[in-house]
């Protein structure tokens, strides 16, 4: 608690709830991603009982590199530490992210992205990956939850370590309705147009 | 309560009391109740505004200076989220708010007045053009380094001048020391300059005809200009009280005040304008950021603190003729 507090006094962040209640069910957050903030930033700004609930999901040679951040990896955020580059069949992130989502009532945060973005590139997003298709598929029922993360990757770009706490600001839209028969293609379509349809909104 | 501050505080409790009874009559009138709600919000956020400054009047110095450098340092939040700059500069904006920002406050502390003057100009602009430069990225540099000063000056320099206020040694007429231990120029400078934008505003909103720059800031209109100016010319003469002038003198700053706020204004809105912005923040209810709310005064701070300075000598020069 004291941790999620730091993180959001340190990023001095706003949380704005535009299409949903913050409720404690099982969802999947779905964010864009530009900064190790990110994922502690979107924990952080859960309720309490909503935030205990809450797994991670972040990259195994990040949050693995030292002690203190597998502490906070393991301990705080409960994150599923999943691995990047070559993926084997025993070892690979959908089995576990299946795992942590098959029986128990825990929430996931996920950047379909795969990647931080180049706070200095041109794009918006950069394409999300078939994981959250998957995961869509696999549970029908979890709701899939859109977040739009500003200025966060201004506050800690890719590559710094000093952090400049401008006004940033979190907005969870509206969970993302079903569609039957849809495809991957579409599916993640849709997905992105969410998380930018939020950025918009934003914008005003 | 200190005596200088009662009539203030008495004189905020009608005006804000007044405000807040208008606003939540308005808002149970069905027909006006989008104003209503306008104007009790934007109320409740000048109670606010109000109790926190006569809280660090009435404290004296040490505050003022924490508190205006805790609006310096959102103020520079809201800038650097809205400018254009890139990774590279990361650094320099590190250090213009944790190293420049902090260090400028204490030189007003400390009362050195020859480095407080030159320390942003001359220092302050060697160490982030360095930094802009340090990671080799030179694209747009002219205009990076740009941005970020320009947000330095304006919001951390030209803010410092305001508790600087606090640090001025003026004679007063009758001999001695004019005492001025809980503020009293601040708070001339701090409710003339806003008196003028909410006179500037309600002239504009009542008479308004002519605009000025239409494409820069459309609300502003000549009738609203010159009625804030000849309203804030009243409400100086009105406190003139506060400051070892007669009411003439004190009339002569609030024209001034008046006419570099408006400046302030627009300087400001040319930012916001050019990032494709309406407002800085949403700190303050209906105020839009802490921007929003000292564009004006940040411009008008280190003129009435030189002219303070300037005609405070000249008192003590001309003291035994007049």
């Amino acid at each position: 608690m004291i941790i999620a507090w730091l993180i959001r006094f340190v990023t001095g962040i706003q949380s704005r709830w535009l299409g949903c209640e913050p409720a404690a069910r099982q969802r999947i957050y779905f964010a864009n991603h530009g900064s190790n903030l990110d994922g502690p930033t979107i924990w952080a700004s859960l309720p309490g009982r909503a935030r205990r609930a809450c797994r991670l999901v972040a990259a195994r040679d990040y949050w693995d590199a030292n002690p203190w951040r597998r502490f906070l990896a393991v301990k705080v955020f409960r994150a599923l530490l999943i691995k990047r580059g070559h993926i084997s069949r025993d070892d690979n992130p959908m089995d576990q992210m299946t795992d942590a989502l098959d029986g128990t009532n825990d929430s996931l945060i996920i950047f379909p992205e795969g990647t931080r973005k180049d706070h200095d590139a041109e794009e918006e997003l950069n394409p999300f990956k078939a994981g959250l298709y998957r995961l869509h598929q696999r549970f029908p029922e979890i709701e899939l939850v859109p977040v739009y993360l500003r200025n966060l990757s201004r506050i800690l770009p890719k590559g710094e370590y000093l952090p400049v706490p401008v006004v940033s600001s979190i907005s969870f839209g509206a969970p993302l309705e079903r569609v039957e028969n849809e495809t991957k293609a579409d599916f993640l379509a849709r997905a992105e147009a969410a998380v930018l349809e939020l950025k918009e909104n934003e914008d005003h | 309560m200190p005596p200088t501050l009662t009539p203030i505080v008495y004189a905020l409790l009608a005006v804000l009391g007044t405000a807040t009874v208008t606003g939540i009559a308005l808002k149970l009138n069905p027909k006006t109740r989008d104003l209503g709600c306008d104007v009790l919000s934007r109320t409740i956020a000048w109670w606010f505004m109000c109790g926190v400054i006569i809280g660090c009047c009435w404290h004296g110095r040490g505050a003022l200076t924490i508190c205006f450098a805790l609006i310096s340092f959102q103020g520079l939040r809201e800038y650097f989220a809205v400018t254009r700059v890139r990774t590279a500069d990361q650094r320099a904006l590190f250090w213009s708010m944790f190293v420049l920002l902090p260090l400028q406050y204490y030189l007003v502390w400390i009362e050195w007045y020859g480095m407080f003057c030159m320390f942003i100009p001359v220092y302050g602009f060697i160490a982030l053009t360095v930094f802009a430069c340090v990671r080799g990225d030179a694209t747009d540099f002219l205009a990076r380094c740009a941005k970020i000063f320009f947000g330095v000056v304006i919001i951390v320099y030209f803010v410092s001048h305001v508790p600087a206020l606090a640090t001025l040694q003026i004679p007063a007429f009758e001999g001695g020391m004019f005492v001025h231990e809980h503020g009293e120029f601040i708070l001339f400078l701090l409710i003339v300059s806003q008196g003028n934008d909410v006179c500037q505003y309600l002239w504009g909103k009542s008479l308004g005809r002519h605009k000025i720059t239409p494409h820069l800031s459309p609300k502003k209109t000549w009738e609203g200009f010159i009625g804030g100016v000849v309203s804030s010319a009243g409400i100086a003469a009105s406190l003139a009280w506060l400051i070892p002038f007669n009411a003439w003198q004190a009339a002569g700053f609030g024209v001034a005040i008046a006419v570099l706020g408006f400046a302030g204004d627009i300087v400001m809105s040319a930012i916001k304008r050019d990032a494709g912005i309406k407002d800085y923040g949403c700190m303050l209810g209906g105020h839009g950021g802490i921007l929003d709310r000292i564009d004006g005064l940040a411009i008008a701070a280190p003129v009435f603190f030189h002219l303070m300075r300037y005609y405070g000598d000249w008192i003590a020069e001309h003291q035994d003729k007049l």
